[in-house]
């Protein structure tokens, strides 16, 4: 492991303690409420300055259905570090990084599209890849395989 | 004295009076004519496009049959040249520029997405053009092959060919 990973595992330790190394990645599973002072530690104290990602997995019949999970990179030490959290699925909010990352304003709609994950304080939540009108979230394992919604009425008979 | 300078003769002959007029039908003569003058509107979405330039360009070259000038207003193209996957997000977008053509029109499904939403059976994809809007020729492969291209356009310009031409529509 590299410096700053051990270091950040250190520091960390008490956040996440089940912290571990995958693939050279550092991953740090951590409590939703802790999320936004863990992520802005990584940003200020230890120079993880691009926020690569925000997804989630999607766990059906686990008492915290969602896995939202965070990618942060270095540009100084050429290092990433994984964030993950749980919510459940009544009520699947966590805290936007828009106040840490701008660019999570856009990553977090993604995500709100594909799994609805609510981030608190992300004032814009509207469709970015899909469109106005879609019901549902399509990545959740209980959408559908073949549910579609088209926005054009279908011909009849075919060409 | 200086000799004149020799000029040539110009010698106005008489008009040959043979071939001055050919008889053929009103639709074979409109069919021949647009079949060769097709402006493709290229509505390119995806992977496709890649093959859609090599066909479009030097060593396959559409313009030998007279299909090569792309027009981007809907309103100046005879031929739309679907090309790649179309979401449903997408399908309005598609269906208002079918509409703005000006007849006469024809469609052209290019590659297995927008033949039949290839292997995309989802959420987010269309299951073939021909769902909204009427096609006239289908071009397999994912992505077809340069020849493949061009043995549906010469296909289309058969089907041009044959086809009856109204000078005067219903409307006008
Ligand atoms: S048919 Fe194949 S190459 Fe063409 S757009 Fe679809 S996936 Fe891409």
């Amino acid at each position: 492991m590299s410096d700053v990973l051990a270091r950040v595992q250190a520091e960390m330790a008490a956040a996440a303690p089940d912290a571990a190394l995958s693939h050279g990645v550092l991953v740090l599973p951590v409590a939703p409420a802790q999320l936004l002072e863990v992520v802005k530690r990584l940003k200020t104290g230890f120079g993880f300055d691009l926020f690569l990602d925000v997804t989630a997995v999607d766990w059906p019949g686990a008492p915290l259905r969602f896995e939202v999970v965070y990618h942060f990179y270095s540009t100084r030490d050429f290092v990433r570090v994984r964030v993950k959290t749980r919510v459940a699925e009544q009520d699947p909010t966590v805290d936007s990084l828009v106040p840490l990352y701008n660019s999570a304003r856009f990553m977090e709609r993604e995500c709100h599209d594909m799994y609805g994950i609510v981030f608190r304080g992300n004032a814009d939540l509207r469709p970015i890849l899909l469109y106005e009108g879609f019901v549902g979230h399509p990545l959740r394992k209980d959408y559908p395989k073949r549910k579609e919604q088209p926005l054009v009425p279908y011909r009849e008979g075919g060409s | 004295m200086t000799a004149p300078a020799k000029t040539i003769p110009i010698v106005r002959a008489e008009p040959s009076r043979a071939f001055e007029f050919i008889s053929t039908k009103k639709d074979e003569l409109i069919g021949w004519a647009r079949k060769f003058s097709l402006f493709p509107y290229p509505f390119v979405t995806a992977c496709c496009a890649m093959e859609f330039m090599a066909v479009s360009s030097t060593p396959y070259d559409t313009d030998r049959f007279g299909a090569a000038l792309p027009r981007f207003s809907p309103r100046q193209s005879d031929l739309l040249m679907v090309v790649g996957t179309i979401t449903h997000k997408q399908a309005p977008v598609l269906l208002k520029v079918y509409e703005q053509m000006c007849e006469p029109k024809w469609v052209m499904a290019f590659g297995a997405c927008a033949t039949s939403g290839g292997f995309y059976q989802n959420y987010a994809a269309l299951d073939g053009i021909d769902k909204i809007i009427p096609v006239d020729v289908y071009i397999p492969g994912c992505p077809p092959r340069p020849e493949t291209v061009i043995d549906g356009i010469m296909q289309l310009q058969e089907r041009i060919a044959r086809q009856q031409h109204p000078i005067l529509t219903k409307e006008f």
